[in-house]
């Protein structure tokens, strides 16, 4: 494309179904302590991936 | 929905939904404001009057590659398509534990939600005994979760170094027998560091967060010592060296931004210039009334300090320096699914904080509060109504955040700050934290854009 260039190609929706296994950290407890950004955590799922 | 930004010089696009980000050049990200749903796969004629300073071509082909992604699905995505998810959200086994093994410290830093270390209660430290109750505890209730784990803090849990080696000592035998696997974290000031410590520290935890703000004077000033000392000359060594011996482990040097500091991005690129490149500084959370509390009239300048600092990290990640922003960290191509996405923080739910005497709180800045206490670990109860109640915590049971462009990044914002400082309901979202975070995602995203 020329006008548009992808930053990225999945689809959020597509993760749904594997996902929610729930192995991955579950707040800001490891790290900040302070506020919770979920975007920059790691997904432990090797299926998901 | 979508939700698009200029920065830098880069049109930025986000379809909310979908998860798709793009870059966008000047007339798409104009036509973008005039196209109606649901789109016609030919270009309507209005869009050619509209701008008719371009050709004929470039906007028929802007179009196109607009249609392109709506057909497809990655640009005016249906919204809300989510919410059906969030009822499977619900309660979920225990498998993330803070530990308070020191309600004492060694600093009397200024904004700390501690109160200088005692959390507003008594001067007291776990006995291993708690200790080994709390992490039965979370054995017993973390279900089929594997990964379980367990944060040291405080106060300063180097002040209960002892209680802290015996309980991961516990823990290694225990995982054993059911099965699971622990990672630790402590959170350290660092005074008490010494070349034993931090070569326990580096062997077995899987993150080290080490807490210093920035320049001396900035340091100083809010992380005093008792004597009215800074931390700074004394910190500093100990903490490059735990840095240099822990080769690629993951740890952060933690600081915190107030009023007085507003030009944050000098603390950041300080750490950096000290050897680290692990950096998280981020705002104070208080009660607006403090000198140092952050308040609606500095956001215009911690906006612009956030893009100053994005711009910065641009720079010296393009000339090959090490630097890495915690809150500018964002993986657009995987990073956590979507049902991950609905309730960010586990608080209260898979995530509980144990009080020095083994009571049991939602999370660590729930500690102390009576209405909050959720049972003890030598009881072994556990109040399911406030378990359930944060369970019901997802970016659909917060009414602005399923409204907001941000809610798959950010996944409804910090429950204990809404608590305190929006006005005792959970589930209302503190204004000036999600004006920063979204400030935030923003940024990260146009990293990655000028990196790209
Ligand atoms: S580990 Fe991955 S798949 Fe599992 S809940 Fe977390 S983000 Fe989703
Ligand atoms: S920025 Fe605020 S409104 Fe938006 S998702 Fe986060 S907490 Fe909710
Ligand atoms: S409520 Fe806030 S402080 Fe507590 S775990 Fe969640 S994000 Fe962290």
């Amino acid at each position: 494309m020329k006008h548009i260039k992808l930053l990225n190609d999945f689809n959020l929706k597509e993760t749904a179904c594997k996902g929610g296994c729930g192995e991955c950290q579950t707040s800001c407890q490891s790290a900040c302590k302070t506020s919770c950004t979920v975007a920059n955590q790691k997904c432990e799922n090797e299926e998901q991936r | 929905m979508i939700h698009k930004y200029s920065m830098s010089g880069y049109n930025i696009v986000l379809d909310v939904e979908s998860g798709g980000v793009y870059v966008v050049d000047d007339l798409t990200f104009k036509m973008l404001d005039k196209i109606n749903l649901p789109m016609d796969k030919s270009c309507p004629d209005n869009l050619f009057k509209e701008f008719s300073k371009y050709s004929i071509e470039e906007i028929q082909d802007s179009y196109n590659e607009i249609y392109s992604l709506y057909e497809s699905k990655r640009l005016f995505s249906d919204d809300n398509v989510y919410e059906k998810y969030s009822i499977s959200a619900e309660q979920t086994p225990i498998k993330a534990m803070c530990l308070h093994v020191a309600h004492d410290c060694n600093l009397r830093c200024k904004y700390c939600f501690a109160s200088t270390g005692d959390f507003g209660g008594n001067r007291e430290l776990m006995s291993l005994d708690t200790a080994k109750k709390a992490v039965d505890f979370l054995i017993k209730n973390s279900g089929k979760r594997k990964n379980l784990e367990v944060d040291f803090f405080g106060g300063e849990p180097l002040m209960n170094f002892d209680v802290v080696k015996k309980t991961v000592e516990y823990a290694r035998k225990e995982e054993k027998k059911f099965n699971k696997n622990f990672r630790f974290t402590i959170t350290t000031n660092g005074i008490l560091l010494t070349d034993d410590k931090i070569k326990y520290l580096n062997e077995e935890m899987d993150n080290v967060v080490l807490s210093l703000d920035g320049r001396k004077k900035i340091n100083d000033r809010m992380r005093p010592r008792v004597s009215g000392d800074g931390s700074y000359d004394s910190i500093l060594p100990k903490f490059l060296k735990l840095v240099k011996d822990r080769g690629t482990k993951d740890y952060y040097v933690r600081g915190t931004f107030t009023k007085h500091n507003l030009d944050f991005s000098n603390d950041v690129l300080h750490i950096n210039d000290c050897g680290f490149d692990q950096i998280s500084v981020e705002p104070v959370v208080c009660d607006a009334s403090k000198e140092y509390a952050l308040t609606e009239k500095d956001l215009s300048k911690i906006c612009e300090e956030y893009e100053l600092l994005a711009n910065k990290i641009v720079e010296r990640k393009k000339n090959n320096s090490k630097i890495n922003f915690f809150h500018f960290m964002i993986d657009l191509k995987q990073g956590p699914c979507v049902i991950k996405r609905l309730r960010g923080c586990g608080c209260g739910n898979e995530y509980v904080a144990i009080s020095p005497d083994g009571r049991i709180y939602p999370c660590h800045q729930f500690v102390g509060m009576e209405e909050w206490n959720m049972g003890n670990v030598y009881e072994d109860n556990l109040n399911a109504d406030i378990k359930d109640k944060f369970s019901k915590t997802t970016i659909f049971d917060k009414e602005k955040c399923s409204d907001c462009w941000a809610k798959f990044y950010c996944s409804g914002g910090c429950n204990a700050n809404n608590y305190q400082y929006a006005g005792g309901n959970i589930l209302k979202p503190y204004e000036l934290s999600c004006e920063m975070e979204k400030k935030r995602i923003e940024c990260a995203i146009m990293i990655k854009a000028a990196l790209s």
